[in-house]
């Protein structure tokens, strides 16, 4: 599992591309749009949800609710399609996935779940 | 008062001596800044009465009604929104004011600090006033000194006039680039803010031009340059964010001596961080802010009058401490009683004494260094006060320091 945010200070690569306080646009400005997507929160997931297509009637209630859009929604022309948790070719309007970059495994999808289609796994039963 | 229209004096060259106007108008404290308020014209003042500084939105909102500023006075329902109403309107881009006093700052407190982290130039007033609790509403300085690690600017005025004119400089020096950092003016509630004297008000094109237009580096009103403000910073850049807000303060040093010295030009004073009176062969000096300077100035006329070797050093601006000006000033007296009209609880003495003293710690040449606490929630500081003062500094200066921290017009 890698590790938070925050804790990447221990990461001597990342500690290497820090800035100096002198490189830095002052007062904690962010000079660049949307470079929130840049910023994985699925670094900090504990519980990993995972999907069981038999159970699942594509209701999406799980992609109303997610708080983070990491719902992934299928035959559209997603420019993440191919990247970790995105399926390949589900049905349009479908469930897609979810984009693991963002999740943070709050489990507000399993819960909400009619179906009980999503279950909600500890992230060190998997492998990457 | 200037006769010809303005399209011939501006092309007469000899008529450029004339352009600056100077009236000298019965006002109070409130009022003087609310006049600087009316020529600096800021495009949004969000402010909730408080007393002692209602005044001077008493008196701005006159302004607001007639028409007199372009200003958008937002009425918000608490000094903290004020405060946030104040960064909104700066990051947007805004010259943005307000003023308030002892309570109201302390519920304004988180967002203080957010508009000195965030770096937004904004002025705001304090008419200094004692915190609660007992509630009492007559000044000390416990509501400004409480501020003094905010990030904030600070400027002390003794009278009305200097409130005017530091809440005019503290626009240029708050708006510098390389400073970007929030100005507070403060004045003593009631004994300044109340009370009228003559103040010198110069005319509005002088102070317009003076202070010039304001160009935000990075507004958030910019849509065409979308910019982030206030994102979550943790342990990976808060601390270089604190590193930039300490190099701010460390040019606001230079830019308000730029600023205090381009001002004085026009006005033909000379401000500074700390102006001293009758300092030169000093022996004896008391050190304090705001307008107790105008009564200690009076008992140093007086013992003056008798041959006592006696000055008196008024602090202008708190923040930044210019440390090696007030060694500069200070190295030679022999005895110097510093006056706090604040307490801080726990500490040795209020907070302009330890500055003093540690600006002193490293320096072979130096004064026996008092400190009185006085004037706690408006108790009166009247001259037999200040001469005792004096009196007891003659014990100092001989050695016989005694109590290093007392306290001054309390019962015992």
């Amino acid at each position: 599992m890698k590790e938070g945010d925050g804790h990447h200070l221990h990461n001597e690569e990342h500690r290497q591309s820090l800035k100096t306080w002198k490189e830095i646009p002052i007062g904690g400005k962010i000079l660049e749009a949307g470079s929130s997507k840049k910023y994985k929160t699925g670094d900090w997931r504990t519980f990993r949800p995972v999907h069981n297509p038999e159970k699942c009637t594509n209701c999406m209630i799980c992609w109303m609710l997610c708080p983070d859009s990491a719902i992934r929604v299928g035959g559209v022309d997603d420019p993440n399609k191919g990247r970790k948790g995105v399926s390949d070719n589900p049905g349009l309007g479908n469930f897609g996935g979810f984009d693991l970059d963002y999740c943070k495994g709050c489990g507000i999808c399993a819960e909400e779940c009619p179906f009980k289609a999503i279950e909600m796994k500890e992230e060190k039963e998997f492998e990457d | 008062m200037i006769i010809l229209k303005r399209k011939k004096w501006r092309d007469n060259p000899y008529l450029i001596k004339i352009k600056m106007a100077k009236t000298r108008r019965a006002l109070t404290g409130a009022q003087c800044t609310a006049e600087a308020m009316r020529q600096i014209n800021p495009d949004v003042v969000a402010a909730y009465p408080i007393t002692p500084q209602t005044n001077i939105m008493h008196a701005f909102s006159q302004f607001v009604a007639d028409g007199a500023v372009n200003t958008d006075l937002v009425t918000v329902e608490s000094e903290h929104s004020a405060m946030s109403a104040c960064v909104g309107a700066s990051a947007a881009g805004a010259r943005a004011m307000t003023a308030t006093s002892a309570n109201g700052l302390a519920l304004m407190w988180e967002v203080v600090y957010i508009a000195a982290s965030t770096r937004l130039p904004i002025v705001m007033n304090v008419v200094n006033r004692a915190l609660s609790a007992p509630i009492n509403i007559h000044c000390d300085h416990a509501d400004s000194m409480g501020c003094r690690d905010s990030g904030w600017i600070q400027l002390y005025s003794e009278n009305g006039e200097e409130a005017y004119e530091n809440t005019i400089m503290g626009v240029r020096i708050a708006e510098h680039p390389d400073v970007l950092l929030p100005v507070m003016v403060c004045q003593d509630g009631f004994i300044t803010s109340h009370c009228v004297e003559t103040a010198e008000i110069l005319d509005d094109e002088t102070v317009k031009s003076f202070i010039g237009e304001y160009n935000a580096q990075h507004p958030l009103l910019d849509v065409d340059n979308p910019v982030t403000y206030g994102p979550l910073d943790l342990f990976d850049y808060y601390f270089e964010h604190k590193r930039q807000q300490v190099l701010a303060m460390e040019n606001a040093k230079r830019v308000i001596r730029e600023v205090f010295d381009e001002f004085g030009r026009i006005t033909g004073k000379h401000y500074d961080f700390f102006e001293g009176y009758k300092l030169d062969d000093a022996e004896k000096v008391v050190v304090c802010a705001n307008s107790s300077a105008g009564t200690v100035r009076v008992v140093v006329d007086e013992l003056r009058g008798r041959g006592e070797k006696v000055g008196l050093l008024k602090v202008r601006v708190f923040r930044p401490w210019l440390n090696n000006m007030i060694v500069e000033k200070l190295s030679r007296v022999r005895a110097v009683a510093v006056l706090d009209r604040s307490a801080s609880f726990g500490g040795f003495g209020g907070p302009l004494f330890t500055e003093i003293r540690s600006s002193f710690h490293e320096e072979k040449e130096k004064p026996n260094i008092i400190n009185y606490v006085y004037g706690l929630g408006g108790r009166e500081l009247d001259l037999e006060q200040v001469r005792r003062v004096f009196k007891e500094l003659e014990e100092v200066k001989n050695g016989n320091i005694g109590k290093r921290v007392r306290y001054l017009g309390v019962r015992e």
